[in-house]
């Protein structure tokens, strides 16, 4: 019997790298200026459940992501660092939705896919940071989740044991399966991609990719049905409308502001060394050096 | 904030994008016959060439993101030997691991092997792109060059033994230097004697082994008792899982650090021989010199690359009387001579290894069928160019690499003096290049052969007759005059009649025809791009005055004067 893990993982806007155009005018993202990416604990995500099917035999790992046509890179990336294979949940009856439409659609997906062990996912997406899609999506499922995973203890067949970064220390639990994972960023960095997996998927591509790019895979398809990556939209989904995109959005944005970081208040150090590293590490934590 | 080392460097897509390239990539893939078995082989060309530029981009980002940001740390920390095995830096642990992770051992070969079937092309480039992020490390990783010499020459049975376990990432050392025998590796002296159940066993000391501890080293022992000659060495293969050599110390070097320098006791070492007895000095650590030599030229490369960028960044920071130094013209000076340093260099390196590439695959079409009468003529010319390109390669770029990184410092000023900023790093990595895998000097003996039969005025002429735009003219009329200079001192050195005058004059005679053959590349570079223009006013300019001083020197010498040279005391 095999043991399959979800992976949850999204493309995001590069916002660690943000230029003066990143806003528009109407206080929106500008998604066009900003590199599309692999949402950085996502990527955390995968590198957990690579390890995990490291150590368990016949364990599969299935990406699902939400998102435009172009957001089949995600998967595609996936497989090269090991993924075995993905899901683009896509269709434009999605637009609009916010954390509770995406956890249900999302759910939806996984409920697909379903017998599983195991569903993971970054902590939170860098272009909202709400960390509520994770948990949401467990909820639906009626899963257990153990949040801001740092890294596995130990794992088997029966059961797994993970440690979670806390604000104050770090906690170590155990559950058994299904259960939902979400990874933090002190999680290990994600292996890179491997090249011979690169050379064998890198034709992957949706149905719709295939018709943007007006080129003619067929032959090679047939010969490699695996460079086929599934599009699900709602109606594969059997979602009720209602529930997505806008009209099932209740998260309102009523105003965005810019903010200015401005002189507040200044701290005075002493000349020691604990104190400089202090400063140091704030100074790298808040981005503001490194 | 990651960077990738590769797609940061348009230079390397312009390289890998030559027009040879769809020659070497069709045959090296057989009109892509693998494709019907492997998964992973390529279609056509531009399936072969879309993967090699995205491989690249996987050894850009190891190198950018994960590999140069250790190299400050590996180099203080350096190796340690514990209970006689070699213990890495973490950096260099972390990262050997990444690029196993990543699949990017064996990469050049076959994929019956589980290799990547690569062409020399990627695979030194991306030697080069490594050599950037950590010049020490790119001794460790690239040593996979020694899976060559077993592809070439060993039995099917060996290579089925060891190569699939080069791809797998089993680190690889090539034994040769001892106590007694550097650069004249005639008088090794390790022994090797067959047992009573007819294996070979290795007993005996090497020194100066470059990553030593490694999981397949190839061993250069003295296989015929009694001999004292290249002809009574043969090569064997060491497998570290025998457990029967220890590592005796790693020495304390002034750079590349991070990779381990070992002194290894052999004690009964069980052994495979490689090809046949006799052969290990004159047939197989020939080839093995000239692949570690074109590693060297990418190292090189990827040194100087490092060090030129940190030096640009600071000349446009720094400022001085009120404005950034790189706008006065005694700096910009040096980050221009610097710049087309490395333009030349890369040139070179690249030209090399595009016939490397070619004759190598010759060699391995010839073991599957016979070779057509114009094959085997390609065959010849592109050995021949390969054998004559490579020491003039590994002379210049490695003396390049350490004039960029002297001037890095030099614009740096004090401050690139202290061990705050990686140049005094660079600069120190790269004085072991102009040494290792044969000095300079030596280097000068393999290419003065080029100067004697003629063999680099019959590839300058070569150039010589390509198209190339109105505008670039004068720059080809330069060249042409400085050939007919060079012939003129080569007769003029010929004419005296004296080998060790000739032996005297041979680094400048070579250094003439290396300048006329880099500013040559550099013009028909810019035919295709004419981003290299500059490189080649600048670089033809130079070489031009350098010639003339060399002519000079050489039409000024008279075998007597060698009298004043010679040190008595």
């Amino acid at each position: 019997m095999s043991f399959r893990i979800i992976v949850l993982a999204k493309q995001v806007p590069d916002t660690r790298n943000v230029g003066k155009d990143a806003m528009k005018e109407d206080g929106t993202v500008n998604r066009a200026a900003l590199p599309a990416i692999f949402n950085p604990e996502d990527l955390n995500a995968l590198e957990l459940a690579l390890r995990i099917k490291d150590s368990i035999k016949d364990a599969e790992i299935q990406i699902v992501t939400m998102g435009p046509f172009r957001a089949a890179e995600i998967i595609r990336e996936s497989i090269f660092r090991g993924a075995d294979g993905g899901f683009l949940i896509t269709d434009r009856k999605f637009a609009g939705s916010d954390t509770l439409a995406t956890s249900y659609a999302l759910s939806l997906a996984v409920e697909k896919l379903r017998p599983f062990d195991l569903v993971i996912a970054g902590r939170q997406a860098i272009d909202g940071d709400t960390a509520q899609v994770g948990p949401q999506t467990a909820e639906k499922l009626n899963l257990p989740q153990i949040t801001y995973t740092e890294d596995v203890i130990a794992v088997d067949e029966k059961s797994i044991t993970l440690k979670r970064r806390l604000e104050r220390g770090i906690e170590i639990v155990k559950t058994s399966y299904p259960a939902m994972i979400t990874v933090h960023s002190s999680a290990p960095e994600c292996r890179p991609r491997n090249v011979k997996r690169m050379m064998k998927f890198k034709h992957a591509r949706t149905v719709h990719e295939l018709q943007d790019e007006n080129k003619d895979y067929t032959e090679l398809r047939n010969r490699c049905p695996y460079l086929d990556i599934p599009e699900w939209t709602v109606a594969d989904l059997n979602a009720d409308e209602v529930r997505l995109g806008l009209s099932g959005s209740p998260t309102k944005v009523k105003k965005i502001d810019n903010v200015v970081l401005a002189h507040k208040d200044s701290v005075s150090l002493t000349n020691s060394e604990s104190e400089i590293e202090a400063l140091m590490k704030e100074l790298i934590d808040t981005h503001i050096v490194g | 904030m990651s960077e990738n080392f590769y797609n940061d460097n348009r230079n390397l897509k312009f390289h890998l994008n030559h027009p040879l390239m769809k020659k070497i990539i069709r045959m090296r893939e057989r009109d892509f016959s693998d494709a019907r078995q492997y998964d992973y082989a390529p279609t056509d060309f531009e399936d072969a060439l879309d993967s090699y530029d995205k491989v690249l981009e996987v050894v850009g980002e190891i190198c950018g993101s994960i590999l140069a940001p250790k190299a400050e740390d590996i180099d203080h920390e350096g190796v340690k030997v514990v209970d006689h095995a070699v213990v890495y830096a973490q950096g260099t642990a972390e990262t050997y691991q990444a690029m196993n992770t990543a699949g990017l051992f064996g990469m050049a070969l076959p994929r019956k092997y589980n290799g990547l079937n690569f062409s020399m092309m990627p695979y030194v480039m991306s030697a080069e792109i490594v050599s950037r992020a950590d010049g020490g490390f790119a001794n460790i990783w690239g040593l996979q060059e020694c899976a060559e010499t077993i592809l070439e020459f060993a039995t099917d049975e060996v290579k089925a033994q060891f190569l699939p376990r080069v791809a797998a990432g089993e680190s690889m050392a090539m034994d040769l230097t001892e106590p007694d025998a550097g650069s004249d590796l005639q008088a090794v002296q390790l022994k090797a004697t067959l047992d009573e159940k007819g294996v070979w066993r290795l007993n005996g000391v090497k020194r100066f082994i470059t990553n030593g501890d490694a999981d397949i080293s190839l061993v250069l022992a003295r296989s015929e008792e009694g001999t004292k000659d290249g002809r009574g060495l043969s090569l064997f293969i060491y497998d570290r899982k025998d457990k029967a050599m220890k590592v005796r110390r790693v020495e304390n070097k002034l750079g590349i650090k991070g990779s381990p320098t070992c002194e290894l006791v052999f004690s009964n070492a069980p052994a495979v021989l490689v090809g046949d007895r006799k052969l290990g000095l004159i047939k197989y650590v020939m080839s093995l010199m000239n692949g570690a030599r074109l590693g060297v030229g990418a190292q090189s490369v990827g040194i100087a690359e490092a060090t030129y960028r940190e030096a640009l960044k600071y000349a446009h920071e720094r400022e001085q009387f009120g404005k950034p130094i790189i706008q006065f013209p005694a700096v910009y000076a040096m980050l221009s001579d610097m710049s087309t340093k490395i333009t030349a260099m890369r040139s070179l390196l690249y030209e090399t290894v595009r016939a490397v590439d070619i004759y190598k695959i010759y060699n391995s079409i010839a073991e599957e069928r016979k070779l057509e009468k114009e094959e085997r003529d390609e065959q010849k010319y592109y050995s021949r160019k390969a054998d004559l390109y490579t020491p003039l390669l590994k002379l210049i770029s490695s003396e390049y690499c350490n004039q960029v990184a002297y001037d890095s410092i030099q614009i740096f000023g004090g401050t690139g003096f202290m061990k705050d900023f990686p140049v005094e790093r660079h600069y120190r990595d790269a004085r072991i290049t102009t040494i290792y895998e044969g000095t300079s000097q030596l280097q000068v003996v393999a290419a003065i052969r080029g100067v004697g039969n003629g063999a680099f005025v019959n590839f300058i002429r070569e150039y010589e007759t390509q198209n190339i735009r109105p505008e670039m003219e004068p720059l080809r009329q330069q060249l042409m005059a400085m050939t007919a200079q060079y012939e003129e001192a080569v007769q003029h050195a010929h004419d005296l009649n004296c080998g060790e005058s000739w032996d005297f004059l041979a680094r400048r005679m070579v250094e003439m025809a290396g300048n006329i053959i880099i500013g040559y590349l550099l013009i028909l570079d810019s035919e295709r791009d004419n981003y290299y223009e500059d490189a080649a006013r600048i670089f033809i300019r130079k070489a031009e005055a350098e010639n003339a001083e060399k002519h000079c020197y050489i039409m000024h010498f008279d075998a007597e004067d060698l009298g004043i040279f010679k040190i008595s005391e």
